[in-house]
């Protein structure tokens, strides 16, 4: 403890003209487990691939490992120092064994030089034991779980000789088991004089490990912390710049049932959905990844059909052959996948607001003005103040926020009185992330009815009237964030 | 935010920025390419000249028209050299034999029948590609030796001539100084021109062609626009089959052929993306003349045909080469 592992000092990277790190300082102990923390767009990952040679800092960089001092980092250079990445993807190979996972480094260091499976065995079988592990290394990858797979991982770096590992949201798809186990493993892995980087939106967990946290925002560092006295509150304070209001959402005007789901089933996906929904209402639809959240919306869309169950608007039984019934019959849905399935990113701005009612605009029949699809997206952007230089753009050219706006924009343009938001933050900046929650609070009071779903406790509590947890494919339990706390809502989440 | 709209050009600037680039760099080709002849070639600005050019374009102008739209829809149309062959044969026969004896009625009936005959073909096409979802080159190669075969097996190899006279008039009349199988060609482009510019269907075929996922999830029947596409392409060969048909006053299976990696070219000479979503007919229709510029010149410059077949391929690399800046700066 105490001795530098790495400290890189006036970090910067620009891309094209956005400035992605300014003047970052990054310090890591040995034998410390230190949390990177910032939301999406922060600068994390980007740090994060400096410091593992894969982009070249802009000059003036200055990275120190105790002794020696470089002004640049290659990723041979990274791998010799023994720092190693563990993404999110754990880019390992499915249909090899664990065993010929973790030796892989071996094949491709000395191509030439084949390693027998006993010898793949003996050798991985050294590591497993050596941090005391449970791992069969005869198994294949694609068998395990995804919590075993990241300790596959974990061995693969050890047995490269890691001595730096930086893990990308470790803990995103693993149950609360899982995850306690991980960091456990973590500790000791610390304990061996390893130097462990945590990255993490999970503030619940991240603060009870790690010994420090260092906190990014807008590609600037905020500073590093240690974690004891840290409040959750403390940290969103540092990580968004933003006095967040931490109140759930006011007790509102609940109207009438707009949308009722009668134990709704889609085999292989849910089962026995039922609920209400209000006009003015915002539901939270919650839940770990994979427990049929967007599968559900999916169904309320005509996406998908449901096996059995009901339907019901405004209490008449609803057949949805395709989303377009659905869009008739006033429901829209935004997808969490803005990149494939949200917007058409190569064509414009124009074009991506207008899509969704090219039928109301053909008028008279087949004449489609391209004024009026000019006048629509105008109105939207002013509308919901996105920062557009010019709609004929390709859509791809607006930041995520903006993005986000335009996807909200062209289902708004359909006028419905339903609204599923499927993760309406993913890959927002910071700022924005408040921006968007305005208006969607705004279109409730409205008295438009949301289905709002995310995985993160903090979203559902604060902009949620109600919350429903799922849990594979059911609904495990039902919340009101008024009644409760952010870390009970998380806790039931992860239970 | 109104204010600055105003200021944009009132023109179908709707689609994309680069598109005012491509239609004068195209202009710019062909007013080129004229002067470049005018200069090399005796003869070449005669109106004998503009009038054979004009007669020799619309074949391969109207196939162009047919491999455009499923370009743009992120496929390709392999079929319709062939589909214009079985288009010409249905209708000769209907003309020569069924539909002889009603006199001038036939003419149009006999038309109107092949032109539904090549309709049909893309339609199917198009049907396979929206529901089983099959590569649209791997559907229209299928398609194309199909079609190949069956007009081979029923003319035995061999073609079918002698079409009556109101045919021939189609063939080598002109009307207002213009040959008539230039004006079928011009008001076909017009009119896919309209259909691009100014109804959901064409809007719908430049979203699907960028990312047919994110378009249907917006609410738009994709299978049903991609099966438009394919049966549009067939009614512009089958126009293709009709001028050739009238041109030569014979059909043949095979008749044409030469023209299909040609019609490909053109238009991605004329700016359409091999990925789909982008391409517009107005640069096509002038990327074409030029290249019917440069056949003639060279022609009537005493230079083998196929030295002008050349000549157009190194076109293509040239001015994909110079295109590429403004794609990477955009």
């Amino acid at each position: 403890m105490g001795d530098i592992a790495i400290r890189a000092r006036h970090v910067s990277k620009i891309f094209g003209q956005s400035r992605v790190l300014d003047d970052v300082e990054f310090e890591l102990r040995r034998g410390e487990v230190l949390c990177l923390a910032g939301e999406n767009g922060c600068g994390k990952s980007t740090l994060i691939k400096i410091i593992n040679g894969v982009y070249t800092p802009e000059a003036g960089v200055e990275f120190s490992f105790g002794d020696e001092t470089l002004s640049a980092i290659s990723p041979i250079e990274a791998r010799s120092r023994g720092i190693h990445v563990i993404w999110q993807d754990l880019a390992l190979f499915p249909h090899l064994t664990v065993a010929e996972n973790i030796v892989f480094d071996d094949y491709v260091a000395k191509p030439w030089r084949p390693i027998s499976s006993k010898e793949a065995l003996t050798q991985s079988l050294e590591i497993i034991q050596q941090f005391g592990l449970d791992l069969d290394p005869m198994a294949r990858v694609e068998d395990l779980s995804i919590a075993h797979r990241q300790l596959v991982a974990i061995c693969r770096v050890l047995r490269a000789g890691a001595s730096i590992i930086f893990m990308d949201e470790p803990t995103a798809s693993l149950t609360y088991k899982e995850v306690q186990t991980l960091l456990g493993i973590t500790r000791s892995l610390a304990a061996k004089g390893i130097s462990i980087v945590l990255v993490s939106h999970r503030l619940v967990e991240v603060l009870e490990v790690c010994q420090r946290v260092t906190v990014l925002r807008n590609g600037k560092l905020v500073g590093t912390y240690p974690t004891e006295g840290m409040t959750q509150a403390r940290l969103s304070t540092l990580m968004t710049g933003l006095e967040l209001e931490f109140t759930p959402r006011a007790e509102t005007h609940k109207g009438a049932p707009v949308l009722e789901l009668k134990n709704l089933s889609r085999e292989g996906e849910f089962e026995n959905i039922s609920f209400t929904l209000h006009r003015g209402e915002i539901l939270g639809l919650t839940g770990l990844l994979g427990a049929g959240r967007t599968e559900i919306a999916h169904t309320i869309f005509g996406m998908t059909q449901p096996t059995s169950g009901q339907l019901l608007k405004e209490g008449q039984p609803l057949t949805l052959r395709s989303n377009r019934d659905a869009v008739r019959h006033r429901i829209a849905y935004l997808s969490e996948d803005r990149l494939n399935l949200g917007l058409v990113q190569n064509q414009s701005i124009n074009m991506n607001t207008a899509v969704t009612v090219l039928p109301k605009l053909e008028k008279p029949r087949f004449f489609l003005s391209p004024q009026r699809i000019k006048a629509l997206t105008a109105h939207w952007i002013e509308q919901l103040k996105t920062k557009v230089s010019d709609a004929e753009l390709a859509v791809s050219s607006l930041s995520g926020g903006n993005q986000q706006r335009i996807a909200l924009a062209k289902w708004l343009a359909t006028e419905p009185e339903v609204l599923i938001l499927d993760c309406p933050t993913i890959g927002v900046d910071v700022g924005a992330k408040a921006g968007i929650f305005d208006i969607i609070r705004n279109l409730a009071d409205q008295g438009m009815a949301i289905i709002l779903i995310s995985d993160e406790a903090g979203e559902i509590w604060m902009n949620a009237d109600r919350a429903l947890v799922l849990r594979e494919g059911r609904i495990y339990s039902e919340v009101t964030p008024a009644e409760t706390t952010e870390e009970a809502l998380e806790a039931i989440i992860n239970a | 935010m109104n204010k600055r709209l105003n200021k944009q050009p009132s023109t179908a600037r709707l689609r994309l920025g680069g598109d005012t680039i491509e239609v004068i760099a195209m202009t710019a080709l062909l007013i080129g390419s004229i002067g470049l002849f005018s200069l090399l070639a005796p003869g070449f600005l005669t109106a004998t000249n503009f009038g054979s050019m004009s007669m020799q374009l619309p074949e391969l102008g109207l196939l162009s028209l047919a491999m455009l739209l499923p370009i743009i829809s992120g496929g390709l149309n392999l079929s319709v050299t062939f589909t214009a062959n079985i288009t010409g044969l249905m209708t000769a026969w209907l003309v020569q034999g069924l539909l002889a004896g009603m006199g001038i009625l036939s003419v149009p009936m006999a038309i109107i029948a092949g032109l539904a005959v090549g309709a049909a073909a893309g339609f199917l096409i198009g049907v396979i590609v929206a529901y089983v979802g099959a590569h649209p080159i791997l559907v229209s190669l299928g398609a194309m030796i199909f079609l190949q075969g069956v007009g081979e097996f029923l003319t035995r190899g061999g073609g079918i001539s002698g079409m009556p006279e109101v045919f021939q008039t189609i063939g080598s009349g002109s009307f207002l100084g213009i040959p008539i199988p230039m004006l079928i060609f011009l008001a076909a482009a017009a009119g896919l021109m309209y259909i691009m510019h100014f109804t959901r269907t064409g809007f719908s075929i430049y979203m699907l062609g960028s990312n047919p996922r994110a378009t249907e999830y917006s609410g738009v029947n994709v299978k049903r626009v991609l099966i438009t596409v394919y049966t549009i392409s067939g009614i512009l060969a089958g126009l293709a089959g009709m001028v050739m048909l009238a041109r030569f006053n014979s059909v043949r299976v095979g008749h044409g052929e030469s023209y299909l990696l040609i019609t490909v070219l053109a238009c991605f000479l004329a700016g359409a993306n091999p990925f789909g979503g982008f391409g517009r007919v107005l640069p096509l229709v002038l990327g074409l003349m030029s290249l019917q510029v440069i056949a003639s010149g060279m022609n009537l410059m005493g230079a083998s045909q196929h030295l002008a077949t050349a000549v157009w391929g190194a076109f293509l690399i040239i001015v994909m080469a110079l295109r590429m800046p403004f794609i990477k700066q955009s």
